[in-house]
């Protein structure tokens, strides 16, 4: 009984703390970073959502009433909320697809020795490192009426432009957006090609697979792990867009066409004074983009 | 593995982190915040006592734009000289996606300066009911000096509904047509005397400036959604138009009037006929000529320096002369932000930058009218080395603001939006839409 004793009081505090308790002391700044700049944000945004909230000045006495659910009813029957869900299902089904098709395609070319690789890795990249209000400028001048776009397809290009077109201004955002990822998620896909061992394709080549068969076959299931990665990030990021129609279709336009959830929340939170019905919208933006990010997790991960 | 247990065991911890944190964040309002300065009252504040006449150190912030960082300085420089004891700090307005949002968020941390140029009166109602604006009416002779300076028929549009004085209208930027005279010479009309006056000169001089001058547009205002946009299309024109009314008085909105009709059957006409492009201009259309005309104040005249201009004002749809239109002001104002500590400084140097000598100088470093009233006579000397100006300062003295009310910026958003769908795009009659967006705005600023 005598022996038992010490393990009788190391117990409690390992359970406490753990095997290795330094692990806390390099874990514990993210977890500080976590709780202050997510956890408590978030759980503030839940709040602000059931209340009549607006931002004051400290020590300012107001009066911001418990609303209940009336936020999220308001949001239900709110027609820029139903049109902004839209255009985040037209975001994703255009913006999803091709950012996997065209990365993995992109960094199994770029993962073979051809001719300037270097300049076209960057290349690729260049837009992701690139600021958006500067990007955003560029592809005004592409797609703008007299823009080179609209030039070149001549009597083919639409009526109204691209840009104020309500059939076309959410695609060129989307189809914008998947171009100015496009360079990060190639380098993913890159990294998780190195992962595939050689001998697969030489196995593959043995068994008589040409280029295609072994792309099918060896490369696909190979970066599965990074095409469930792709597909979440490309989600999250896709429900979250905000800069493209600010500043690509001047504030959501023609006439809300191109409206997001975000800018949304920007309009009734920050410009109009209507923190808790923005925070609404979060809120519930929030909870899909889990659900469908969980979605995807469990069609694409195979374990 | 099974999942499950896992994701029961994870989630569960997390759902009591969140309701501790909702927990936690409840109750700021009942107990508020650890004020640093006054008092701030639900209506903005109105603490007349000891910070009211405290004096020290302040620090202001003012826009980015060069001529007034030039003219800030030298006020500054001039108040520091003589105030060693209450010296100013001054600094250009973070950036932001708009100033108004740096101030909210400013607000909310208290940490406002005491001072803010450039304070834009729509959002003004916003701010007060932060609590962030303190009222230049509970200071001594507070009254007497902005009703003397602005003028008190003028001054009462910028009243807030509770009876207080929440800014100081500092200058102004009269809305009026300016035009490329070149580029009208070039389509073959008169450039000293061009037919702008009535809608239907308008429209037929447009028309002409697209078919036979160089330029892509008659004229071209933004066509974006952002809730201010409407100041610089519809707002001058049906300001000019009702004979100087605003978008709402007494409670109920005036747009969707006859006045507002033709206005809207106007713009509507330019877009249609493609006088107005339904894209947002790339770069500066009026300066690279790509537009014949632009709605601007006498900040332009300095800035398109290089081109050969004329200016003339708002049209309407039977012509009126200069004397008789009224325009939209767009006026910036002067803030005293409630976190201010040293207020008696503040509005010593809020008086002190907006008194008859540093007015001139504003107007003489930026071409903006000073909000003053008899401008022309008080800075006789000046207009007479710039007429250019002239015109623009006889059109300061018939200016209408924005409506002070609640909900303010909500309500231009409900108005841009249906002027958008209508008159911009034609998705629907200007007359449903805009009497549709008047029934909503009746709600939102009757709240």
């Amino acid at each position: 009984m005598a022996a038992l004793a010490p393990d009788a009081g190391v117990k409690p505090r390992r359970r406490l703390l753990g095997k290795h308790p330094i692990g806390l002391l390099f874990a514990g700044p993210y977890l500080i970073y976590w709780l202050l700049l997510f956890a408590y944000p978030l759980g503030f945004a839940v709040y602000m959502s059931f209340r009549d909230y607006f931002f004051a000045a400290p020590g300012a006495q107001v009066d911001r009433p418990f609303v209940g659910l009336e936020n999220y009813i308001r949001l239900i029957g709110d027609d820029d909320v139903h049109r902004a869900a839209l255009n985040v299902v037209i975001f994703i089904v255009i913006n999803v697809p091709l950012t996997v098709a065209l990365g993995l395609i992109l960094a199994t070319a770029l993962n073979t020795a051809i001719p300037g690789r270097t300049f076209f890795r960057v290349s690729f990249y260049l837009p992701y490192v690139s600021a958006s209000v500067a990007v955003v400028a560029v592809w005004l001048y592409l797609f703008n009426g007299s823009g080179l776009v609209s030039n070149l397809l001549g009597s083919l290009a639409p009526d109204p432009p691209f840009l104020i077109n309500s059939a076309w201004a959410m695609p060129i955002i989307a189809l914008f957006a998947t171009w100015k990822q496009l360079g990060f998620y190639v380098l993913v896909y890159l990294a998780a090609l190195q992962n595939i061992p050689g001998e697969l394709y030489e196995a593959a080549s043995v068994d008589g697979a040409g280029t295609i068969r072994k792309f099918w076959s060896v490369t696909v299931p190979g970066v599965r792990p990074a095409t469930t990665l792709v597909v979440i990030l490309a989600t999250i990021v896709g429900a979250n867009f905000f800069t493209e129609p600010y500043l690509l279709t001047g504030g959501g336009g023609p006439n809300g066409a191109s409206i997001s959830p975000v800018l949304l929340m920007y309009r009734q939170g920050i410009e109009q004074g209507n923190p808790g019905y923005a925070a609404a919208i979060g809120v519930t933006l929030a909870i899909i983009v889990m659900g469908l990010s969980l979605l995807n997790r469990f069609l694409l991960d195979e374990e | 593995m099974d999942r499950r247990p896992i994701l029961r065991r994870r989630a569960l911890p997390a759902l009591l982190l969140a309701a501790l944190l909702a927990a936690c964040s409840g109750g700021d309002d009942e107990a508020g915040g650890a004020g640093e300065t006054g008092a701030a009252g639900e209506t903005g504040a109105t603490d007349g006592g000891e910070t009211a006449a405290a004096t020290g150190p302040i620090t202001i912030w003012y826009s980015n734009n060069e001529q007034e960082i030039a003219w800030g300085e030298a006020v500054v420089e001039a108040w520091n000289a003589e105030h060693p004891d209450e010296q100013v700090t001054a600094q250009e307005i973070p950036a932001g996606q708009s100033s108004e949002e740096v101030i909210t968020a400013s607000i909310t941390a208290g940490n406002t300066p005491c001072l803010i140029y450039n304070t834009a009166p729509a959002a003004v109602p916003q701010f007060q009911r932060q609590g962030g604006l303190v009222a230049l009416n509970e200071f001594e002779g507070g009254t007497e000096y902005v009703n003397e300076r602005v003028g008190e028929d003028r001054v009462g549009q910028y009243m807030s509904p509770d009876g207080n004085l929440y800014q100081m209208p500092w200058k102004t930027n009269p809305s009026m047509i300016f035009y490329n005279k070149a580029l009208f010479e070039e389509a073959g009309l008169d450039p000293e005397d061009p037919p702008l006056s009535t809608y239907s000169e308008f429209l037929e001089t447009s028309q002409t400036l697209v078919d036979e001058g160089g330029a892509r547009a008659a004229i071209w205002p933004s066509p974006a959604s952002q809730f201010f946009q409407s100041w610089f299309d519809f707002y001058p024109l049906f300001i000019a138009n009702s004979g100087g009314q605003q978008l709402v008085e007494d409670g109920e909105p005036q747009f969707a009037s006859e006045a507002g009709m033709e206005v809207a059957e106007f713009w509507a006409q330019m877009y249609e006929r493609g006088l107005s492009p339904r894209e947002e201009a790339q770069g500066d259309s009026f300066a690279e000529g790509q537009a014949a005309m632009s709605i601007v104040g006498p900040w332009a005249v300095a800035v398109y320096s290089d081109v050969d201009w004329g200016v003339v004002p708002v049209p309407t749809p039977d012509g009126m002369p200069l004397e008789e239109t009224y325009t939209f002001s767009d006026n910036k104002s002067v803030g005293l932000y409630s976190s201010c500590e040293n207020r008696g400084t503040a509005w010593e140097f809020l008086k002190f930058s907006t008194s008859e000598e540093n007015d001139g100088l504003l107007l003489q470093e930026t071409g903006q009218m000073p909000m003053r009233v008899d401008l022309t006579e008080t800075y006789a000397d000046y207009f007479e080395a710039n007429p250019e100006y002239e015109t623009f300062a006889d059109q300061a003295a018939r200016t209408v603001e924005v409506p002070n009310v609640a909900n303010s910026i909500e309500m231009w958003q409900e108005f841009r939006d249906a002027w958008s769908e209508s008159v911009i795009f034609g998705e629907a009659e200007p007359e449903a839409a805009l009497t549709e967006a008047a029934e909503t705005i009746s709600g939102l600023v009757g709240e």
